[in-house]
């Protein structure tokens, strides 16, 4: 039998290319969006036909905090694999001076990871098996004027994952915590990032499988991002706080 | 606004892009839009999907349906031929049709109804085309086959994008039991012999002949004709008959830059030509390729376009029938040697007679057809021109899909059928030849 990868966000770049990745390693795959549109079920039997594994669209609302323990209940089966990778970048702005667009990154960058995964940590512990990995971001190691509503929330879901690692470890549930820079997709359109920094889809894709397959604590996609966040961290806060990023 | 040009790098434009993965937001952009042309993957030469505002298809690439009995495969627009060649090869099944790329949209491909080294035999895709849906100027959606909106089935296949965007396509596949040709290559010493050669073998699946655009007088013409069959598992040694479909690797060689554009000059390609015609010491040699060589050998190395450098290049693609064929390729021949402006790539093949169901701007005639690259340069646009007065004095045409510069007239006086279309899809090619 086929193991399982759900993918929490599976209409993200990011989600979709994960998806085939692990379809073409044989997993059956759980595909979970808001968005359970026309192009989710067309995605779905696209990659039944290419890869020949199972492939099915299941509803999940990030921002619907009281729905998530059910969601994880009413999977079948439940995964081996779950790869949390929704987000909402938000718009910096106007989260400044409004409560909802600041609850609405916390939640889908945040909150509505740790309520998700909870529940699903709940069941591997007792199974004593799977893996849980978490797409976190660059902007969460350090926070920058133009974006830190958004990096906050991501400073705290590498914190969460970084505990539940922790916690984890003893019970044979691997938690991996996978951290892009820039990434060429939607929710980046329009914003101009330097090429050699940029990562395809794809690549985090490949880099998520990895985190799976050679159990990763951190990975970070591309490679580069670990020396130059390990500078940024660095900076003086003195130094830091006058800075223009 | 983006620069967009396709293949031929020739011309280039800024054009409004739009992109949708849903059949609702297509539906929008074509009634929100006064004319725009699809374009699949840009790998037509001139500007044949070029316009001001463009829609693109390729994130329409998703596989409907697969009937694996049957070998008939169900597939939106913007999949590329590669990615149906990975998905049915195995399984057993081949594409009925394929061109020289298989970086192509099977949009693309039916727009340009395009044909391969079978076409005397099998016919272009046209002929294997089941049923497609066809997104029309008012926003409809229509079923598109022999029997259901036939009209615009037929100005549909080879109609340019010009009908409308098709959105998905139903087609027939072709069996095979391993990925491997079984190819026979022969070399001609002069443009006779090539001809002679392909006469002989007229029964062959696959044909097409190289030939040397530069050598002169006797052995003008100079060639290799390479057939091949899709080879049997018999016909495989004992390792490659363990894994008989093997799908082609992913690996490809990029050239990272435009090429100077003296890199490709008259004695360079006389050159080329020279080790190509005598690496084959055999008059006549036999050998089981894979697919992927045999069908593609220039997609080993993506972007070769720009070896031509950045003024682009354009081909040269004519058919003209056979009964005019020798002496009509002689002469063009003989114009194309004295130019000096040699063609780095010059391929004849053979095709059979047009289909009963494709559009009256498709290609495909009953002849030969040759297809020469040119570098754009003033004195290739002028050797061009007369050679349009050839190609029509023998009573042919030429590719559209290839074509970047021909004039209105002289495409009126080579297609004269008539050809009626909704007039919001429109390209810079269609509004040059007033389609």
């Amino acid at each position: 039998m086929n193991k399982t990868v759900l993918i929490i966000g599976s209409n993200s770049d990011v989600g979709q290319a994960t998806a085939y990745v692990f379809a073409q390693k044989g997993f059956d795959v759980q595909l979970a969006s808001r968005n359970l549109n026309e192009y989710q079920h067309k995605l779905a039997k696209d990659i039944t036909i290419k890869h020949e594994v199972k492939a099915d669209c299941v509803f999940f609302d990030g921002n619907k905090l009281d729905t998530h323990s059910a969601f994880v209940q009413n999977l079948v089966p439940f995964p081996d694999v779950v790869v949390s990778v929704f987000g909402y970048l938000g718009d910096q702005k106007k989260a400044e001076n409004s409560i909802q667009e600041t609850v609405q990154i916390i939640n889908a960058n945040y909150t509505g990871h740790v309520t998700v995964l909870n529940s699903i940590a709940q069941i591997m512990e007792e199974n004593k098996q799977g893996t849980i990995i978490g797409v976190s971001s660059v902007a969460g190691e350090r926070g920058r004027q133009s974006n830190y509503i958004y990096g906050s929330a991501k400073a705290g879901f590498t914190a969460y994952l970084s505990g539940l690692r922790n916690r984890m470890c003893q019970h044979n549930v691997h938690v991996a915590t996978v951290i892009p820079g820039f990434i060429n997709t939607k929710m980046t359109e329009g914003i101009p990032t330097p090429k050699p920094l940029t990562a395809e889809a794809k690549q985090v894709a490949e880099a998520i499988y990895k985190a799976y397959y050679k159990q990763k604590n951190v990975v970070y996609s591309l490679f580069m991002w670990r020396y130059i966040m390990l500078i940024i961290r660095n900076i003086p806060e003195f130094i830091f706080k006058k800075m223009k990023m | 606004m983006e620069n967009i040009f396709n293949w031929g790098i020739f011309p280039v434009v800024k054009a409004n892009v739009l992109r949708t993965n849903l059949t609702e937001s297509c539906r929008n952009i074509v009634q929100a839009n006064q004319s725009l042309i699809a374009r699949g993957n840009g790998r037509c030469y001139g500007d044949s999907s070029l316009g001001n505002t463009i829609f693109s298809t390729l994130q329409l690439n998703k596989f409907i349906d697969f009937d694996t009995e049957n070998g008939i495969l169900t597939l939106e627009s913007g999949v590329l031929l590669h990615e149906i060649l990975e998905v049915c090869v195995p399984k057993g099944y081949f594409l009925p049709v394929t061109p020289g790329t298989k970086f192509i949209t099977i949009g693309g491909a039916l727009a340009s109804n395009i044909h391969g080294k079978n076409h005397h035999k099998e016919g272009a895709i046209s002929r294997y085309v089941i049923s497609f849906q066809l997104l029309t100027e008012n926003g409809d959606i229509l079923q598109c086959s022999q029997t259901e909106n036939t009209e615009y089935y037929k100005q549909t296949l080879g109609g340019m994008g010009l009908t409308g965007i098709i959105l998905t396509v139903k087609l027939q596949l072709r069996k095979i039991e391993t990925a491997y040709i079984n190819q026979t290559s022969i070399k001609a010493k002069n443009l006779t012999e090539i001809l002679d050669l392909f006469e002989k073998h007229k029964h062959a699946t696959y044909s097409v002949a190289w030939i040397d655009c530069l050598t002169q007088g006797k052995s003008m013409g100079r060639s290799i004709l390479m057939l091949g069959e899709h080879a049997k598992l018999s016909d495989l040694k004992a390792d490659a008959k363990q894994k008989p479909f093997v799908v082609h690797p992913n690996k490809q060689l990029n050239i990272p830059f435009m090429f100077p554009s003296f890199v490709l000059n008259k004695w360079s390609i006389a050159a080329f030509n020279f080790l190509f015609y005598h690496k084959q010491f055999k008059q006549k040699t036999n050998s089981i390729i894979h697919y992927n060589p045999y069908f593609y050998p220039l997609d080993a190395l993506d972007n070769w376009n720009r070896i031509y450098g950045k003024n682009g290049f354009t081909q040269y693609q004519f058919v003209i029938p056979f009964e005019n064929g020798r002496e009509g390729l002689q002469k063009i021949l003989e114009k194309i040697t004295a130019s000096g402006c040699g063609s780095f790539l010059a391929v004849l093949k053979t095709m059979g007679q047009k289909e009963d169901f494709e559009s009256s701007i498709s290609f495909p005639k009953e002849g030969y057809t040759l297809a020469l690259d040119f570098k754009i340069s003033p004195k290739v646009l002028r050797l061009l021109d007369e050679l349009d007065v050839l190609v029509k004095q023998y009573d042919g045409r030429l590719y559209l899909t290839k074509d970047a510069r021909m004039t209105k007239e002289f495409f009126k006086e080579t297609y004269t059928e008539a050809f009626l279309h909704d007039s919001k899809f429109q390209s810079l090619q269609s509004q040059r030849l007033d389609l």
